[in-house]
Order: C-alpha cells, then structure tokens, then sequence
C-alpha cells in the first residue's frame, strides 16, 4: 500500500487534483481511499488532501513517516506536512511563496532556506516553478495540474492514462490549456 | 456492477436515491452539507429543500413521511441539538414512510464549535443508529435503514464523522427502488402526541427496541471477523479501518449498529479473545454496553484511548506506546496559516470599524466569525447559532441593572439571521431591549460552500424561489423602525451609523449588504495598486485583515491575483495612496469610489 499527500492553501485546486489523482488510481485498478478538507479551512487556510491506494486500503488517512509522496503547491505548506514523508519519499514543491496572514501582518516570520530543510528529511526534493509556469501559460489556474503532471512523472503510472483523466475531468474549454500545463510538468522527472 | 468513488456525503445521498427516498430536507452545516447538495442531483426522482434550521428541516421530513414518503434529514451533529425537539418525538410517533436521520458528527472539531457525540442521542430517544466505515456502507446503511424504519416502526440515525463524509472511496452503484405508494391518509393515534396517547407509545417504544436488539444479533452491518490470535478488537465507524491497519491478526467485533448494542453476538465474539480493545471516537459509548456485559475480560476502551480529537492509526499506536508521535521537524518553529476572511470580503470593512472603535462585539457562526482573529480581533463571544442576539440582550439587561455600560453590538450573518436570528430579534422588542444588530448580508451560506438560503432567490434545486427582504422583515414586519441599508464597501457609512446607532438607546438593526466576493472571483472585478510614490506607510490598510494586502519591506503592497479591487483599503488609507487599476492593469485610474461602484459592481443588491 502506498501513501500520496496533496498539501496547498485554500482555493489553489488542491482537491482537483486529488481527484484527478484518485481516478488515475481507480482507472489502473487499485482500490483507493482519499481523504478531503472542507469547510473553516478553506478559507484561506492550509489544505491537504491524502490519497491511499494498493490491493486492499483500510485508513484514508496516511502515518507519520510513511508518506511514499508529497505534493505541495506551497513552499511553507511541504514543510509542514514533512513528517509525514518517509525516508525513502519524494517531495515535489511548487516554488511558490504564499505567506501566511500571521506573516504578512508582521506577527510571524516565513522560514528562510526551504528547500535545504527538506533535504534534510527527503530522500528527494523536486522544485518546480509550477506558478509561474501557470501564468506563462495565460491562467494561474492551471497550476495544479501542472503539479499533478510533475507527479505523474515521478510515479509508475502509463502517461496516458493520467492524459485521459485530465482531458475527461477538466471543462472542455480548458482541455488544450490542460494538456499542456500537464506536459510541462511532466518535464520534471528525477 | 459500476463502481465508482464517491465521498460518503454522495454515498448516503445515492443510498437515498436507490432506497426511492423522495423526499430530503437538511440544513447546511460542515461536515454534512453535500449531502443534500448531492441528493439535490436526484431532482428529478427526489424533492431536496435547505430548511431555514435544523429543527424545521427534520420536522419537514417528518410530516412527509407521513404521508408514506420514504425521507431523509441531515444536519451536523451541533444541528441536532437544534432538531433535538422533533427528534425525540419522531421517535415516539413513528413513520408511515421510512425515514433517515443523518447526524454527522466532527471529531477534531474541524469546522465546528464542539465534538459532541451524537451516539448519545440515539440512546436517549430511543432510536437506532448506525455508523458507516466508508462510502459503500453510508450508501448500504441508508437502504437498509429505510427498510428497518419501515419495518420497526422507528426513524433510524445515520452517525457519519468528518473522516467518512470527507473520504472518497469505491462503491458499487444500484438501481433504485420503487418508491411506496404515498398519500395522507388521517391517522389520528398515530399523528398525536398527547399526553394519553404518548403514555402508550412510550411503551412500543420500549417493545421495539427489545425487538430491534434481538435483531441486531444477526444484523448485516454486525459481524465477528476471525483472527488468528486472542486479541479482540471492537470498532465502529472510521475507527474500524485504523484498526484493521494496527491489528491485522485480531479478532474484529465490527459494529455497523452499535445501538441497540448485539449483546449475544459480543458474547459470542468474547469468547474467542482474552483481551478486547475498544475503538470509538469520542466517548465510551460502545464500550459502556460492554463493560455492562462483566465478561471478566481485558478491557482496553478509554483509559488508554483518548476522548478527544480523531482517532488514526498513529493515535493507536502511540496510546499504546508503540510509535513516538514526536515530530522530527518541530512545527511550532513554522507560522500556522489560520483561515482568513477572503480578500474583498464584504465583512472586513464592518469589522474594521468594530474595531477602530473598540466595541463589544458578541458574534455568531459563519465566516465572519473569522472577523475574531487578528488583526482585526473584532468578536468577543460565539456561543451556538443565533447567539449574538439574545447573548446580547442579555448582557444588556444585566448592565442596565446594575447600572453599568455596555458599549456592544451583536453581528450575525443572513443564513444565521434566518436560522435563529429572528426570535432573538423578538425577544429584544418585547423586553424593550435597545440592542444595536448588525446582520451582515451577503446573499448566501458562505462558509459550508455557498448553499441558498431564502434570502437568496433561488432553492436547493437550483429553481427561482421568492426572495425575503431582511430590511423589510424587519422594519415592516417586526417594526424596528430604525432599521438601515448600508453597502457593506462604504466604510464611512458604516463607521457613522454605527457610531450613531450604539448610542441610540432604542433597538436597532443595521442590513450591512454586498454579495459574497467568492462569487465574484475573477468575474468581472480588478485590482487595487499602491502608488508607493504616495504611500507613507502607516501600515492601515494592512490592519483590515485582507489577504491581498501586506506590508512590503519600505511600501504597503497590493497582490494583483488577489485582489478583487473592493475598494476598502483604499478608502481607509489617509493619503489615498491606493487606487485602481483597469482590467489591462497597465495604468491607476482615478476613477472615484461612486463611479467604480456604479461601473464595475453587477452585484445583487
């Protein structure tokens, strides 16, 4: 059995991409548990999704220290779930910096060397500018599906399964945009 | 068979559609609201509507069933507390139609104000309850719960936690059932609770539980899992799948039905075991029915297992000392990211003065309970729904007694008004309270995910539905003459009016209204930009609370993606430094506040 954990703040699509993920599992034929945030902490707030997935899941919910994946669209919201990974994990961080209010207000300070701090707990950190990358490609929007093709490489799954799952999933108008923001992230193989 | 993954809150709602439900009441509450949303998706098979509470969301489903409908009510677990007065009597009365009661419970207290746990009800009324362990079950549970009510005579409770309303996981899709057939037919005995005619009820009542416990033996949802050793788990909801995880060899008690409590098959289970864990989240409920059984075995409930918060598999094995839940990388050295109000909130700029002049402020349940935290620590008090008002009044009454000051304002939101904000306003008015009542209005239930509400104009089923006017309601209806409009973005209006109405000493209300900027988002809107050639950063705009603005290093900053351009920020800086940019974003404006309004607002209003 193995353990995904999609981590993000509220409103950047983190469930989206869950879902995607969830139906790529499901379409390779294992059984599938995710587990979702809604409510207070969409505001604005800190979100993670948790996808479990092999022959028979029970929990929904991963361990600490036996996550086999991070997704993070946020750079502080990967430190945050970083206990979660276990050593053998990769972790795949959007480069992208959302400070929190407690920071913008000036009451907090936003950690400093990110990535260093990850190394030392992943076996691998992927950095990808998957914001940027977004906006590049006209709609910032499409920044979680970005992240989901840098995950897409990184995981053992035919690539055009996961393209199928994109194109059903995503509204019609949006499917060449899709398709290409997943391509771009699928460029991030380590 | 189809299968699909689907979240329990869309299991327990296909379970309604499959088990020919036709009729479906709730009102929205974290973590249950996609329940009637998801049913609402059945439109054409089953009639869905968002009660103005709880209590009359239930009392709906009630009256339907009689009529021989097959119903369903759903609500968050502190939603029954409200329903608590129909619940107990639905239990008494019976159903013609089957009928489900789903409580979803919040350990962890993810979105809720307590992490009550609703097996308790269902005891106290009398009443069956079962606990899904995910989304195949929520469906099953709902169809043979229909079949159970009908057959004993008893509305059934569905008890979901977050974890199974909020987990998505395979479940196989059925046809639905043939709907009854349905018509009142007058059934006096049956219908009434008066006292003569409940003494006999109350005895049925007890009758069939006995009946209903022996069938709990046997129940489906209750089974004996062989293991391979002589440890003994019992568990119910989600907390069956952590221990699935935590003892792969054990024998399981699973309890789909843990009330009424199958004593027979737990002694026959007893028997295989030396040592019995009890998984449940919350409180001892499962395990209270065990202890009453004194099998002489080892025990392990909640002397080892905690009361509060979710269960996991981590929560297991650290209560049971085999896994250190220290973290390796302290989190208290990383900012928490607590929910904010959103940027364009038309709430911020109400709180902004709440507290620029330091009110006291007794709040309510929405989003805006948000407007507590800093910086803009504008909310003393949240109690339940509808709260601020009579909390208020209260507060009031005992001042004024003693002879003391009160400078306070109550603020509740449009769906918590209509919810339970009304009777408030009643008591205020006859006691001669001089309370001042900000109803912060913007058009729908925002924190549960934008539900309508009947100030809306449009029902669960996405039909246009008649439209209250609150101002209307309450000057007219209720005659609180001073009752005032005021557009939630015009922070000088409100920082006079409210100023003006704390010191009225007479009643009134004031309608602060714009329509929730999530709606809006990237619709029709644009940006604010700082002119940091103007900018003597004094850092009030960054006081409002808003996500899109903070303080640069030498500069207030403005982000452009999200910002929705309210306005608000701009009218509190005192040397207009903030202004407007047009959708190009290529150059500031100087457009004014009423020209923007007009121009770029198609808001309802």
């Amino acid at each position: 059995m193995k353990s995904i954990i999609i981590s993000g703040v509220g409103g950047q699509g983190v469930l989206t991409a869950s879902d995607l993920l969830s139906d790529v599992l499901l379409e390779e034929g294992y059984d599938v548990k995710k587990s979702e945030v809604h409510g207070m902490s969409q505001r604005g707030g800190d979100v993670i999704s948790t996808i479990r997935y092999g022959t028979q899941v029970f929990s929904p919910l991963p361990s600490l220290y036996e996550t086999d994946y991070i997704l993070s669209f946020e750079k502080l919201e990967a430190l945050r779930n970083i206990n979660y990974l276990s050593k053998d994990g990769v972790i795949m961080v959007n480069d992208y910096v959302w400070e929190p209010l407690p920071v913008a207000a000036g009451f907090e300070k936003y950690p400093e060397n990110i990535e260093e701090t990850l190394k030392k707990y992943a076996a691998r950190v992927i950095m990808v500018p998957a914001t940027d990358i977004a906006v590049e490609l006209g709609n910032i929007r499409a920044t979680n599906v970005v992240l989901v093709g840098v995950l897409a490489a990184n995981m053992d799954i035919a690539k055009n399964i996961w393209v199928n799952v994109v194109r059903r999933k995503v509204p019609p108008k949006f499917i060449d945009l899709n398709i290409e923001a997943f391509e771009k992230g699928y460029k991030y193989k380590l | 068979m189809k299968k699909e993954l689907l979240s329990g809150n869309e299991a327990v709602a296909r379970g309604a559609y499959e088990a020919g439900v036709t009729f479906a009441a709730a009102y929205p509450g974290t973590p249950s609201t996609e329940i009637l949303e998801n049913t609402a998706h059945y439109k054409d098979h089953i009639y869905c509507h968002w009660g103005a509470n709880e209590k009359t969301a239930l009392e709906e489903a009630l009256g339907a069933c009689f009529t021989g409908a097959r119903s369903m009510a759903s609500m968050k677990h502190v939603g029954l507390n409200v329903a608590a007065d129909p619940f107990f009597s639905a239990s008494y009365l019976g159903v013609k139609g089957g009928l489900i009661i789903v409580s979803a419970d919040d350990p962890g207290m993810h979105s809720s104000q307590n992490e009550q746990d609703n097996r308790h009800y269902a005891l106290a009324a009398k009443m069956p309850v079962m606990e899904p362990s995910d989304s195949q079950e929520a469906k099953d549970m709902v169809i043979e719960g229909i079949k159970l009510s009908e057959k004993f005579n008893t509305p059934v409770m569905i008890r979901m936690t977050t974890r199974t309303c909020h987990s998505r996981s395979a479940v196989e899709l059925g046809e639905r059932e043939t709907p009854p057939e349905i018509g009142y037919v007058k059934d006096f005995k049956k219908t009434m609770l008066l006292p003569a005619l409940a003494r006999p009820k109350h005895v049925a009542v007890e009758k069939r539980q006995k009946e209903i416990k022996a069938l709990s033996n046997q129940f489906k949802f209750n089974h004996i899992i062989e293991g391979k050793t002589r440890v003994g788990v019992i568990a119910s909801g989600i907390s069956y799948q952590y221990g699935r995880e935590v003892f792969p060899d054990a024998w399981f008690l699973k309890l789909g039905m843990p009330y009424p409590f199958p004593d027979q098959l737990f002694r026959e289970f007893a028997q295989h075991v030396d040592k019995i864990y009890i998984l449940e989240e919350n409180d001892p409920f499962i395990e209270t029915f065990v202890q009453l059984e004194h099998t002489g075995k080892e025990i392990i409930g909640k002397e080892v297992f905690p009361l509060t918060g979710e269960m996991s598999t981590d929560v297991i094995r650290a209560s049971l000392g085999e896994k250190d839940l220290t973290l390796k990388f302290d989190l208290n050295q990383i900012p928490r990211r607590p929910p904010t109000l959103c940027a364009g909130c038309p709430h911020t700029a109400a709180f902004h003065n709440l507290s620029m002049q330091k009110l006291n402020v007794t709040g309510d349940i929405g989003c805006y309970t948000l407007g507590a935290l800093p910086p803009l620590n504008a909310m003393d008090t949240c109690i339940d729904m509808g709260a601020s008002i009579t909390a208020l009044l209260g507060m009031e009454k005992a001042c004024e007694k003693a002879g003391k000051e009160l400078n306070a304002v109550a603020v509740i939101g449009d769906s918590t008004f209509f919810h339970s904000g009304i009777t408030g306003l009643l008591d205020i008015i006859y006691n001669k309270g001089k309370t001042t009542v900000i109803i912060l209005d913007n058009s729908i239930t925002a924190m549960t995910g934008h539900q309508v509400n009947p100030g809306t104009g449009l029902n669960a089923m996405g039909e246009p539905a008649p439209r209250v006017d609150i101002v209307k309601l309450v000057k007219d209806g209720l005659g609180i003459e001073n009752t005032y409009e005021i557009d939630g973005y015009d922070v000088k209006a409100l920082k006079e009016i409210i100023k003006r109405e704390v010191k009225r000493g007479a009643p009134s209300v004031l309608v602060v209204r714009r329509p929730c900027a999530l709606l809006f988002k990237g619709a029709q809107w644009s940006s604010m930009q700082v002119d940091t050639s103007k900018c003597i950063f004094c850092k009030l705009c960054t006081k409002l609370g808003c996500p899109a603005v903070t303080p640069g290093t030498e500069k207030s900053h403005i982000t452009p993606e999200r910002c929705i351009g309210c306005t608000v920020c701009a009218q509190v800086c005192p040397v207009k430094a903030i202004r407007f940019v047009d959708e190009n974003g290529m150059h500031i404006h100087d457009t004014t506040l009423e020209q923007f309004m007009t121009i770029k607002r198609g808001g309802k209003k």
